[in-house]
Order: structure tokens, then C-alpha cells, then sequence
């Protein structure tokens, strides 16, 4: 029943929900949200703690640059409303549209992860910068990089599930598969909102 | 039979366009939260002053994110709230106690 192609008529409110498995994903997920939440206020207070021990090399001020920044908040800003988008489409039975969003939102996040990468490469060989240089150096590759994993992990996830679903369409059982990926994308967004202004913006004041 | 399955199409469809354009404006919200941020470190403001604005436009970007883009303000949501809820009291008490450590 569950692996049926959905129709107006059989289609439920909330496909996310609709079947045991569905509610055990969305529950499941949530929990596993709320240890993420835990994992990156560790990360976070390290980072706060060691943000001053600079080993005589370069500091948070003399290095972030706010308009590399600016964009890729932009960007991933973006994605999640486009990703918002792909769930409309879920909710409307159009599996095409929520494949056609989901595809913006792999572009939006790929664009982020290149500034990312970018900025990295930038700070390693331009200023000399690495994960060795200092304990704010260990402490922002960590943080910052722990994020742009969740942004790598992210993609693949929502890229294997649009490739292996193509050709099925929507239904039940993979309906909470989409929606609680779209959780995850969102989540990704939460902890950069906390990175953009604790890392870069406390970093420059 | 067939005209009450459309009946109700409609009106769910209709409810969730409305929901999307909510989606919209959260989002407009948050584009502008981002520009004051950004705005206030580039206008070299007193420390003191900028950085509690700059926390409290953070939780509230985040706050919209949970409860609009994540439906955390739909029904059957209090498991979720539960969850992140605990998480963050306790991620709260994480940053506090490594803050506070290197105080003296």
C-alpha cells in the first residue's frame, strides 16, 4: 500500500506522518536534532574559550573578511527557503516541482560549500592559517569545518534520495524520507545563523 | 464522490498556498534580520551595544526557522519542541560552563 504512487484521492494531509514508519522517522529525527543541538554547543564553547589564543599568529579580526561571509549566509539562507519550496510541492502531490526545488536547493548548498572551500584554501595558503597554527585555530577548523561536513553530508543525502526516487515517484514510504532530509537542511541553516554571528561577526567587532 | 475528493483538493491545496506565502514573509524577515546584523558590525557600533542585538537577531532567525520553515508551530509538535528544548538547555549549560572556565 505504502509503495503505491500517490493521487489526490489517496494522497493524506501530511505524507510525513501519514504510516508508523513515517511517524517513528519524524520522532526519531527530532531526537537526533536535539544531540546535534548538544554536539555544536560543545564546539561552540570550545571555540569561545580558545578564541583569544592565538599563538602569536594571526587573530579573528585580522583575518575574517565579512563579505565572503555575507554571501554564503545568502546562499545558504536561500537554499532553505527553496528546500521550503520542495515541501509545498510534497504537501501538492507535484513530485516533479519537488524534484525541480530540491534541485535549486543541492545548487545553493553546493555554491556554499565552494566559498567554504575557498575561504579555507584562502586562509591556509594566503595567511599561513591551520588547524596547527594555534587553539583558535583547532577550534575554528573544528567548528567552522564540523558545519561544512553537515553541508557535505547534507547534499549527499537529498542528491541519493532525489536519484533513487526519480523514477518512482512520490508515496508513502518515501514521503517522511524527503521531508525529515528538508529537517536536516534546515538544521544546517539554525547552526550557521549561531556560526555567522558568533564566529565572524563577534570575531570582526 | 469524486466532487468531494475536489472539494477537499482545493481547500487543502488553498491552505497550503497560504501557509507558503507565511513561508515567504518568515523568510523576507530573515533576509532583513541578516542585513542589520551585518549592517551594525560595518557601522563600528560600541561593543557593548552591538554584540546583545546580535544575539538576540540570531535567536529570533532561529526561533522562525523552527517554528516556520520546520513547522514546529503545527499540530503534533510536542515531542519536537520536547527535544530541541532539552537540547538547547542543555547546549545553553555546555557554552556557559566553557566560557566560565577560562574566566580566571
Amino acid at each position: 500500500m505504502s509503495d503505491q504512487t500517490l493521487n489526490p484521492e489517496t494522497m493524506p494531509e501530511q505524507p510525513e506522518r501519514a504510516t508508523l514508519e513515517g511517524k517513528n522517522k519524524f520522532l526519531g529525527f527530532w531526537f537526533f536534532l536535539g544531540g546535534e543541538t548538544v554536539l555544536f554547543a560543545s564546539l561552540f564553547g570550545t571555540y569561545l574559550a580558545l578564541r583569544n589564543s592565538t599563538n602569536d599568529g594571526p587573530g579573528s579580526e585580522e583575518l575574517f573578511g565579512l563579505e565572503l561571509v555575507f554571501v554564503m549566509t545568502m546562499l545558504l539562507l536561500t537554499s532553505s527557503l527553496t528546500s521550503v519550496y520542495a515541501m509545498y510541492h510534497m504537501k501538492n502531490n507535484s513530485f516533479g516541482k519537488m524534484q525541480l526545488w530540491l534541485g535549486v536547493t543541492v545548487l545553493l548548498g553546493l555554491g556554499f560549500l565552494g566559498c567554504e572551500l575557498f575561504e579555507f584554501y584562502h586562509y591556509i595558503h594566503g595567511e599561513g592559517f591551520t588547524l596547527r597554527s594555534s587553539a583558535f585555530g583547532s577550534a575554528f577548523y573544528t567548528l567552522v569545518g564540523f558545519h561544512g561536513g553537515h553541508v557535505t553530508f547534507g547534499l549527499l543525502w537529498i542528491i541519493a534520495l532525489m536519484v533513487r526516487n526519480a523514477k518512482r515517484g512520490l508515496n508513502l514510504y518515501n514521503a517522511p524520507k524527503f521531508y525529515i532530509a528538508s529537517l536536516y537542511w534546515h538544521f544546517i541553516d539554525v547552526v550557521w545563523v549561531f556560526i555567522f554571528t558568533v564566529v565572524y561577526l563577534m570575531g570582526v567587532i | 464522490m469524486a466532487e468531494n475528493t475536489n472539494i477537499h483538493e482545493n481547500y487543502k491545496r488553498k491552505k497550503n498556498k497560504e501557509e507558503m506565502k507565511q513561508q515567504v514573509i518568515t523568510f523576507a524577515l530573515m533576509i532583513v534580520f541578516t542585513l542589520i546584523a551585518f549592517g551594525m558590525v560595518k557601522a563600528d557600533l560600541s561593543k557593548l551595544f552591538v554584540i546583545p542585538i546580535l544575539l538576540v537577531l540570531a535567536a529570533v532567525q532561529v526561533g522562525f526557522q523552527l517554528y516556520y520553515f520546520m513547522h514546529m508551530s503545527h499540530k503534533g509538535h510536542e515531542m519536537p519542541a520536547l527535544m530541541i528544548y532539552a537540547g538547547a538547555f542543555v547546549a545553553f549549560m555546555t557554552v556557559l560552563t566553557l566560557s566560565v572556565l577560562i574566566w580566571w
